[in-house]
């Protein structure tokens, strides 16, 4: 930021250069909008007072600002006074300067009402005698995303007053996912049950990200920060879940001491209800800290990116030591797709934090190793799969995990050339991030397409 | 005459106190009443008050309190609490310590080396 000192200062009028002003010491996050008032008391005192004494009145704020001293310096000041503030900058209400109190209090009702509407919502279909935890588990697992994303993109309809064109589709798409999740008569503890309950969310998180960047959903940045969005989410969903057991653990333990068995009520309730209101709760906190905490899924890319590189050249160096190529068994895709997809979250998170103006460094050849190892490593894995898929038999996951494996293959394999071909000065960034939110809706449609085709077509085994 | 920082930052909290010990006072009004009572010698950085208010408020030294200047403008006041004028007491006593015992020595030092017609000392 340029320092504002003795330079000409924009806007003409006294009100407008104080304005100025004020805007270069609000960007200060150890000062507060109350101080900023009080500084400005003290700025106008100091302009009065050299105005009396015959300065104009542009000389005057000229000496004043002067007079108050280096921003840099206050800031520093400030912050040593308030070192709490470069830390706790979670107030919900008062952080943005911009809303107003009324809104920020309306959102956080708004959010609660809806976390409590999901916490019944899963209750709800206990009283048509489908009992949670015991026979109709899996009509939980298949729905479970759906008592709650149509209630988050309604959240972001609501806060992004998306036009009613949008949200009817939106709204379309839940009321299929519903039909799809519940009219094919799937036969107990079949795989292709399971792959509807695991494939469901994937596929709705489309819609989801479609509300929540509002008009943007076209654009690279609006997609890039339905990313950040995502990642954060599942942070701060892996906190407070972590909070949850501790909660848990307490409650079951405290009552226990006093000879009282709370567990019924810690699974039937306190789980169900904490779990699909958290998605909501969690969402409504990334959003409301975003521009005031560091995002936290592109550190832990930066601290994970090194250690996952290293484990997979020693794993590739070590398969060519021994000659011995991948034994596979019959899970072994899964666990491919599964380096795959962490390997393009390591990228994606990358991607997501860094200045696309910035040169190449040694952190971006870190990461182009990474994903040249994981594709050979994944190249190993499928041609031996691909020797045995008639010996092991086409079943609906194998098929579901070796569709996911191309995609996430595909996606991986371009990546790589546009990355290598930034490295080498021949390509831009942008075009990586445009590649890599371009892809992103490809995995809710193969998502959708499993819930909504792999049933009928293995016969609902 | 520039003072010494770590001077400007000692003396700052004793003369913010001792000032309000005058009655109740606002930022700018304590800004002008140090430069008047050094003569306008003693001239701290502006924007550097703040946070010393700031902090001799969160030692409940004193409290502050918004009200309206005569322009009707919102202006933060300050008032000196019982513990600040506790504080203030026990402040004047020690800068009276140290300014006798260096009353007592400057008669007896020489400023020599502000002399231009003698050579420095050759060493340190």
């Amino acid at each position: 930021m340029a320092e504002p000192a003795t330079e000409a200062w924009p806007g003409d009028s006294l009100e407008g250069q104080i304005e100025q002003w004020r805007s270069y010491l609000r960007r200060r996050q150890a000062i507060h909008p109350v101080d900023v008032e009080e500084l400005e008391d003290h700025l106008r005192g100091e302009v009065a007072a050299l105005s009396g004494a015959g300065l104009s009145e542009n000389e005057a704020f000229l000496v004043a600002v002067k007079r108050m001293g280096a921003l840099d310096t206050i800031s520093n000041e400030f912050a040593r006074e308030h070192s709490e503030r470069l830390w706790k900058q979670l107030v919900i209400a008062s952080t943005g300067a911009a809303r107003s109190v009324d809104e920020a209090r309306n959102e956080t009702i708004v959010v609660f009402a809806l976390a409590i509407v999901a916490a019944l919502a899963v209750k709800v279909p206990e009283l048509f005698g489908l009992d949670w935890g015991g026979d109709d588990m899996p009509f939980y697992l298949r729905n479970f995303s759906l008592f709650v994303f149509p209630l988050l993109t309604g959240f972001f309809v609501w806060k992004r007053r998306m036009n009613q064109r949008t949200w009817v589709w939106l709204a379309v798409a839940f009321v299929a996912a519903i039909v799809f999740a519940n009219v094919y008569p799937f036969k107990t503890d079949g795989d292709t049950e399971k792959l509807t309950a695991l494939h469901l969310p994937i596929a709705l998180w489309l819609p989801v990200g479609i509300a929540y960047a509002g008009g943007r959903w076209r654009e690279t940045t609006g997609r890039m920060d339905f990313v950040r969005f995502s990642g954060e989410l599942f942070i701060y969903y892996a906190l407070i879940a972590l909070g949850g057991g501790v909660l848990v653990a307490f409650t079951v333990g405290m009552f226990k001491s006093i000879a009282i068995n709370v567990e019924p009520v810690v699974t039937r309730w306190l789980m169900p209800c904490g779990m699909v209101g958290a998605v909501i709760v969690g969402a409504w906190l990334v959003e409301a800290k975003q521009s005031v905490i560091e995002n936290m899924a592109p550190v832990l890319t930066r601290l994970f990116t090194p250690l996952f590189a290293l484990t997979l050249v020693a794993f590739l160096a070590a398969m060519v030591a021994t000659g011995g190529g991948i034994d596979i068994e019959r899970n072994a895709l899964i666990a491919f797709d599964a380096l795959l997809v962490l390997v393009l979250a390591l990228l994606l998170y990358s991607i997501s934090a860094r200045d696309p103006q910035a040169r190449p460094g040694a952190f971006d050849q870190l990461l182009v190793l990474l994903m040249v190892s994981a594709l050979v490593a994944d190249a190993f894995a499928l041609a031996a799969i691909g020797a045995r898929i008639s010996e092991f038999g086409f079943t609906p996951n194998r098929v579901a995990a070796l569709g996911e494996n191309v995609i996430l293959l595909g996606n991986l394999a371009w990546s790589t050339v546009l990355y290598i071909r930034f490295l080498r000065g021949r390509g831009s960034f942008a075009s990586l991030e445009r590649w890599q939110t371009a892809y992103l809706p490809a995995y809710s449609v193969w998502a959708a397409m499993v819930v909504v085709a792999f049933p009928p077509v293995f016969g609902f085994h | 005459m520039d003072i010494n920082k770590d001077l400007v930052a000692a003396s700052a909290a004793s003369l913010v106190l001792a000032i309000l010990s005058e009655g109740d006072s606002y930022g700018y009004a304590i800004l002008k009443r140090v430069s008047e009572l050094s003569g306008g010698e003693l001239q701290w950085t502006d924007g550097m008050l703040y946070p010393v208010l700031h902090r001799l408020e969160r030692q409940s030294h004193m409290k502050g309190k918004w009200g309206t200047s005569e322009t009707g403008r919102k202006r933060k006041y300050y008032h000196l609490t019982a513990r600040g004028k506790a504080q203030l007491a026990e402040q004047r006593q020690q800068w009276q310590m140290v300014d006798a015992a260096l009353r007592n020595i400057w008669p007896s030092v020489s400023l020599r080396t502000r002399s231009p017609f003698l050579p420095m000392p050759s060493h340190g």
